[in-house]
């Protein structure tokens, strides 16, 4: 079997300018949403309780409401989690007293309303607000923290330009997964944090292949163009680079179906970030790097370099 | 020639060998048990107790499948849960006799079905967090700044003591803020006393003030002591909750610091979040202090007081009862004295008591104050959550000696045991705050288990048939490599006793994902050199080596994704960080090393290879011609 019959080299580069332009467009689009609607934060970063309960039938939700606020809780949410037997009740932080009680009281104020058919907890999640303002400066400074370690080593292991693209590239895939988060609303928790920042070094990957045959392409084919050279070098890795996000996604689409509702935002996260990073990994962070000027002079500088890097 | 050295293949070998042993206990599964240990350190563990523990099995006729012993435990292992709670509370009503006196703690456990060979050798299976194993996770918040106050209004009680035995007069003594401030009325006894206290109190940093015309020195504690006392008090508050902890009977609590002022307290299996909670909030410490007999009697006083407005250096308290009372602020003694506390009765009245036995300075002191204040009252009062009760305030008939103390009044049978518990588990340093709960049902926790695993199998199995489709040969190598990937995982996991989260099971199912990069990258690579004319051995040699340093680029960056995560990840994100790391690690190991010893195995040794079983090679050119 071989999926990918490609005759001569696809000329990605005479496009370059089209692909710059729609990943533009949905990084602004994203944006946009990012501001408009704002991310829906989960319990962990905003801090309040969360209490997930089941039923052995399924309960009237706008009683479990009203039951809730007739008992003093200040805007509670009550939505079906997975099936309408389970109850996800969301109570935000009190401005004053004892927060830390909230789990049991709501717990009673539910068995209050119907004795035959008694909610079984199965989760509460209780986060103070200086915990959950913690949480989001540790997830900035974790994000900060990949982009710096990610630009020092390409920079070092290729060219600035390179780094510069490369995280040009994939962190706008990051804003584009985020942006879907907020357009849609889906809950960010601290796994769909980790979801996104695995994704940004994965997608970095997919630069870092493309640009290691860039490099020796420079080297072997002495008389190719630098647009020809990026063409080159994209089409030839392009079957390894679908091969491989098909397969990650194969895995990402099982816990999509078997991850069940806990899993379901990380992989959907994945997701999208798998889409988007192979388009922005290969197609933005290509035409960026001939924009910022790369070209053979920089990587036949000294033949001791040369020797350094066993090249792909 | 496609050839490893011997040691390689033997390295593989054995690699792969350990890899299997260290997965191997995740396959028993557990089973039910109970785990008696001591609570007491004065209580051993021991054989004769061991043998107790057997000898009331057998009375009972409970069947049990082995009885285990470690340094501070012992575990029965049973075949049902049903055998297992009737085990326990044989066990507990042989060993614990009172109830409220309890030695032993007796709690349920699970343990693993794994041979005996397999835990010698440290081979056990992973460690499941609580969101799959299911119980109560809390992040508690110490407040340090009540640990200062506290050790001030000590410190201040302690310059009182000092000045009074060195004779010198002040003109009072109060705590204002971070500060103690003490007056006095002439500037050579404030000059003395500034001498005494530096040369006797070193933690203090003492200067003069000049508040108007009142001589005034004012004491602070030093920073170092202030980090030395913000140390004790969080160690202090980790002990005095594992003592509340073990009275609970949870097995493999974990109690541990969480930078400079937090301790997390993780209960396995525990469901009971109320009455975990309150154990762990409940701040009780004793206080004993004389009653101001004079004012109490003053009915005028008293309805001021009421109000809100004692006289000062007093506090208005009712005694149980509801009858009110001013007590002196000044505090003779703490619960810290104490060294012992035991429900029981009083022998007169058959009332319930509390028993309380002071340590020797704790004795001395009520002994001294005892003899300078008989015929008056003393007020032994139970400060819970910042407020205050009198307890009782008995009229003192006579010198009271050798540490022994009782309080009694009015109390039930058990709030004596309660009050017991809570004084003899140690009172907290500092109060503390639940700023951080997950509760994890039981049915969640093996529904998460459930879950990750088949999305980790079925993803599996999807790649595994693609890879073998579409690359032959090379991919049943890649599908080798992958599960070689898996069991390295699992037995690094096993080995590291690194906690297992549902993350960190998404972790695994993705670095799988990944990992088959690596196997894609290098089956290209030969594809191309194949497609570009090389001998099949050559193009095998070339493929490798080329792919590698693209292979180590691209892991390189998911692992900077991977640290960081692990350095600002906190709780579940650093379950999955740990897997992503070395997921990252052993990937690189599996599909570069180990499928290239599987390769060469099936390759290397022939020399007349004509063709590799890898896939169609479609090359343009021909397609060209044709």
């Amino acid at each position: 079997m071989e999926f990918f019959r490609i005759k001569k080299d696809i000329p990605f580069m005479r496009h370059a300018l089209v692909f710059n332009v729609i990943s533009l467009l949905t990084f602004l689009l994203a944006v946009f949403f990012l501001v408009s609607k704002g991310l829906h934060f989960s319990v962990e970063f905003t801090g309040g309780t969360l209490i997930e309960t089941r039923y052995a039938q399924a309960p009237d939700l706008d009683k479990l409401r009203q039951k809730l606020e007739s008992d003093g809780f200040l805007d509670p949410q009550v939505v079906n989690f997975g099936s309408s037997t389970d109850v996800l009740i969301r109570v935000p932080l009190a401005k004053d007293g004892d927060s830390n009680k909230v789990s049991e009281r709501v717990l009673t104020s539910l068995q209050a309303i119907d004795a035959t058919n008694p909610p079984e907890l199965k989760r509460v999640e209780f986060v103070g607000p200086q915990v959950g303002k913690e949480l989001a400066t540790d997830g900035a400074m974790a994000l900060l923290l990949v982009v710096i370690g990610i630009v020092c080593y390409l920079a070092v292991r290729f060219e600035w330009r390179f780094a510069v693209s490369a995280i040009i590239a994939n962190l706008h895939d990051v804003v584009i997964i985020l942006g879907f988060f907020a357009l849609f609303q889906w809950e960010f928790s601290l796994p769909v944090l980790a979801a996104v920042l695995a994704v940004l070094g994965y997608s970095v990957n997919e630069s870092v292949v493309v640009f290691d045959r860039v490099r020796e392409t420079f080297k072997k084919q002495k008389k190719m163009s630098t647009p020809e050279v990026l063409d080159h070098a994209i089409t030839s890795t392009i079957s390894r680079t679908i091969i491989t996000h098909g397969s990650t996604q194969l895995m990402v689409t099982s816990m999509l179906i078997f991850g069940g509702a806990a899993l379901h935002y990380f992989a959907l996260a994945l997701t999208i970030g798998i889409c988007f990073g192979i388009y922005s990994s290969v197609l933005v962070a290509s035409p960026l790097v001939m924009w910022l000027g790369v070209s053979r002079e920089q990587f036949i500088p000294k033949p001791k370099v040369e020797k350094q890097e066993a090249v792909v | 020639m496609n050839r490893y050295p011997l040691w390689k293949n033997v390295l593989i070998a054995i690699v792969l060998v350990l890899g299997l042993i260290y997965t191997l206990p995740n396959f028993f599964g557990e089973s039910p048990a109970v785990q008696v240990s001591s609570v007491k350190a004065a209580v051993k563990l021991d054989a004769a107790t061991l043998s107790r523990v057997e000898d009331v099995l057998k009375s009972n006729g409970i069947a049990h499948q082995g009885l285990f012993t470690d340094l501070n435990s012992i575990r029965v292992r049973f075949d049902s849960t049903d055998s297992q709670l009737k085990a326990k509370d044989a066990i507990e009503k042989a060993l614990n006799p009172v109830a409220a006196d309890a030695s032993y703690s007796v709690a349920l456990n699970l343990l693993s079905s794994s041979p005996q060979w397999l835990t010698s050798m440290h081979a056990l299976p992973m460690y499941l967090g609580l969101d799959l194993r299911g119980g109560v996770h809390f992040l508690l918040q110490v407040d340090m700044k009540g640990a200062l106050t506290k050790r001030l209004d000590s410190l201040g009680a302690d310059i009182r003591t000092l000045l009074r035995d060195k004779n010198l007069r002040h003109a009072g003594i109060a705590r204002d803020g971070n500060a103690l401030s003490i007056r006095f009325r002439d500037a050579e006894t404030r000059d003395r006393v500034k001498s005494v206290l530096s040369s006797n109190l070193p933690e203090l940093n003492v200067i003069e003030q000049a508040d108007g015309s009142d001589l005034k020195l004012v004491a602070t504690i030093k920073p170092e002591a202030q980090l030395k006392l913000q140390g004790d008090a969080l160690k202090q508050n980790i002990t005095t909750l594992h003592n509340r902890i073990n009275e609970l009977g949870v097995a493999e609590p974990i109690i541990q610091q969480q930078g400079a002022d937090r301790i997390v307290v993780q209960l396995p299996g525990v469901q009971d979040t109320a009455k975990a909670k309150d154990i762990l909030g409940r701040t009780a410490t004793l206080e004993v202090r004389l009653v101001d007999d004079e004012a109490s009697s003053n009915s005028a006083i008293m309805e001021q007081a009421m109000r809100g407005q004692p006289p000062a250096g007093t506090e208005y308290y009712t005694e149980r009862g509801g009858r009110g009372l001013l007590v002196k602020k000044q505090v003779i003694l703490t619960g810290d004295r104490l060294t012992d506390a035991q429900p029981g009765f009083d022998n007169q009245t058959h009332e319930a008591a509390v028993h309380l036995t002071l340590d020797a300075a704790g004795a001395r002191i009520f002994k001294d104050v005892t003899r300078e204040n008989v015929n008056k009252r003393m007020a032994i009062l139970l400060i819970e959550k910042g407020k205050g009760e009198v307890v009782t305030a008995p009229v003192i008939r006579a010198e009271i000696g050798g540490g022994r103390v009782q309080i009694s009044g009015r109390m039930t049978t058990e709030e004596a045991n309660d009050t017991a518990l809570l004084l003899r588990a140690g009172s907290l340093a500092a109060p503390m705050e639940i700023v951080e709960e997950r509760t994890i049902g039981p049915t969640l926790g093996a529904e998460n288990i459930s879950k990750g695993f088949h999305s980790t199998l079925w993803g599996f199995t999807a790649i595994a048939v693609f890879m073998i489709a579409y690359y032959l040969l090379f991919g049943v190598v890649s599908v080798i490599a992958l599960s070689a990937n898996l069991l390295f995982l699992i037995a690094l996991l096993s080995l590291l006793q690194a906690t297992l989260t549902l993350p960190g099971i998404a972790a695994i199912a993705l670095t799988l994902g990944m990992a088959i990069d690596a196997n894609v990258l290098i089956n290209e690579r030969v594809r191309e050199e194949l497609r570009a004319g090389n001998s099949p051995q050559a193009a095998i040699t070339a493929g490798y080596d080329r792919a590698w340093a693209t292979i180590l680029d691209s892991n390189v960056t998911t692992l900077i994704a991977g640290i960081a995560l692990l350095i600002f990840g906190s709780g579940p994100v650093r379950g999955f960080a740990v897997v992503h790391c070395l997921g990252i690690a052993t990937s690189m190991f599996s599909s570069v090393v180990v499928s290239r010893a599987a390769i060469n195995l099936i390759y290397g040794r022939r020399k007349k290879l004509t063709s590799l079983s890898i896939g169609q090679i479609w090359r343009p050119d021909a397609a060209a011609t044709k």
